[in-house]
């Protein structure tokens, strides 16, 4: 079981509380956590990735394992931690400074 | 007794304000979506709970929220908005083209007669229509071909913010973008063709009488006379008898006809309220006094209305989609500031009283007249 942390805003849009926790078949990425993501809350198509170019939003990042996954691949693996549930993956909107 | 309910959208979320027809004591209820920014809401004119509201942020994108109860309760319905075709280009500020890039909606425009078509006016400047109540938008894109390419941003952006709807030749629609001007369609919004000829944007255009470019912040129509249209430009206060084939100004006695928003009476088609604005560099009301001021001439003779209204060290401003008109016997008036004010009149804008007072900044204001 994959856990995704939403920030504030999209945990709101989608009505979750907390972490949200998603089946993936195959490879754990970028890509198919978030597809998992997007077919369970459809509300969040467009949110975190442009809905024509699927790429990052600019104001969008990803962090797990105390690492900034944001400039990886869609289709690298992420972690084996995120994979096996130990760790989540989280979206995090960016700070914007000000 | 009839009631009037505002629909108030702010930088940091959408508030409801009720109240019963003599319009002195209001409910309000919001947040809604707070912390996201809401640029405008409507309600449908043939389902009066059947709202439509724009939400959207600079790191989460669009959202379209729909309400069945009159904002009690809401979900999101469809939120991508993808231009049609290869979008192509338009001007940016360095002479070079620019791909088209959807940043937002600005306005929502609700079907006369179809609660579940709406038209929705975006960033960068584009049409859109759902006809299922917002799951699907499509794009309108023989807008972009009145010469989009020529079209450049100004400073708050290339958007599409007015939506007008012919109630009396259907399939006729007017809107406005900023800096690049008005447009007409006769055909549902299939082709369309500039309405600028009048206009002249002297310290903005090269050419000050080019068919495409002047910055045109609002225009308003009356159902009852829809060939007539009344313009607030960025500068100079407008008027059409012909359904914008040609423009006359009509700002007269104002003390500046900078402005953003415009609106008419709803029973008196010749009188028109606009709040002057300093200037272009100064988004503030002359010599700090916010001042409506209303023609019952159709233009050119103007008075101000001021009973009510801060008279001195008041330097907000008016936003475009920022002032409406309820349908009551006595006509009220409603506008919202960039410093949180909701300000209405219950007598036509002789008299005005705070509804509210610290709401985030003010975007847009719509009034619904219920039974």
């Amino acid at each position: 079981m994959i856990r995704v942390e939403l920030p504030f805003h999209l945990r709101k849009l989608a009505r979750v509380d907390g972490e949200v926790q998603l089946e993936v078949a195959g490879p754990v990425t970028q890509r198919s956590v978030l597809d998992a993501l997007e077919a369970r809350y459809p509300m969040l198509r467009g949110t975190i990735r442009d809905h024509v170019t699927q790429k990052r939003r600019a104001f969008v990042r990803f962090f797990a394992c105390e690492q900034d996954l944001s400039h990886e691949l869609p289709d690298a693996p992420l972690p084996v931690a995120i994979a096996t549930g130990a760790e989540p993956f989280a979206v995090v909107g960016a700070m914007a400074g000000g | 007794m009839s009631r009037v309910r505002l629909l108030v959208g702010t930088r940091k979320g959408a508030f409801v304000l009720t109240a019963d027809g003599k319009r002195e004591s209001w409910e309000i209820s919001g947040p809604h979506f707070a912390g996201w920014e809401i640029y405008h809401l409507k309600g449908s004119p043939v389902d009066p709970n059947r709202l439509y509201a724009s939400q959207s942020s600079g790191w989460f994108g669009q959202q379209i929220q729909r309400s069945e109860d009159g904002g009690k309760t809401w979900e999101p319905v469809g939120n991508e908005f993808v231009y049609d075709g290869v979008p192509g280009t338009h001007q940016w500020y360095d002479g070079t083209q620019h791909p088209w890039e959807f940043k937002r909606v600005w306005h929502l425009e609700p079907s006369l007669t179809d609660p579940d078509t709406v038209y929705a006016g975006a960033e960068d400047a584009s049409l859109f229509r759902t006809l299922d109540g917002g799951k699907s938008w499509q794009e309108l894109p023989g807008l972009r071909s009145a010469k989009g390419n020529l079209w450049q941003p100004g400073a708050g952006g290339m958007c599409l913010h007015t939506i007008l709807l012919d109630p009396s030749q259907p399939g006729r629609i007017f809107v406005a973008i900023s800096a690049a001007g008005a447009f007409r369609s006769d055909d549902e919004g299939q082709t369309w063709q500039p309405i600028n000829r009048g206009l002249k944007s002297l310290y903005e255009l090269p050419d000050p009488t080019a068919e495409v470019g002047h910055c045109v912040h609002r225009i308003a129509m009356h159902s009852s006379r829809p060939g007539v249209l009344f313009m607030q430009k960025h500068w100079d206060v407008m008027r059409s008898e012909n359904a914008g084939d040609s423009w006359d100004e009509v700002s007269g006695n104002l003390p500046s006809d900078f402005g953003f928003p415009i609106d008419i009476h709803a029973h008196e088609p010749e009188t028109i309220y606009v709040v002057p604005i300093k200037s272009d560099s100064e988004h503030f009301p002359p010599d700090g006094k916010l001042r409506v001021y209303r023609s019952r001439t159709g233009g050119n003779e103007w008075e101000a209305l001021t009973n009510g209204l801060p008279q001195s060290d008041c330097y907000v401003n008016v936003l475009r989609d920022a002032m409406a008109v309820d349908s009551l016997d006595q006509c009220g008036v409603y506008f919202g500031t960039t410093g949180g004010q909701v300000y209405g009149s219950a007598d036509a804008g002789n008299t005005w009283k705070p509804i509210v007072r610290d709401l985030p900044a003010v975007l847009s204001v719509e009034v619904q007249t219920l039974p």
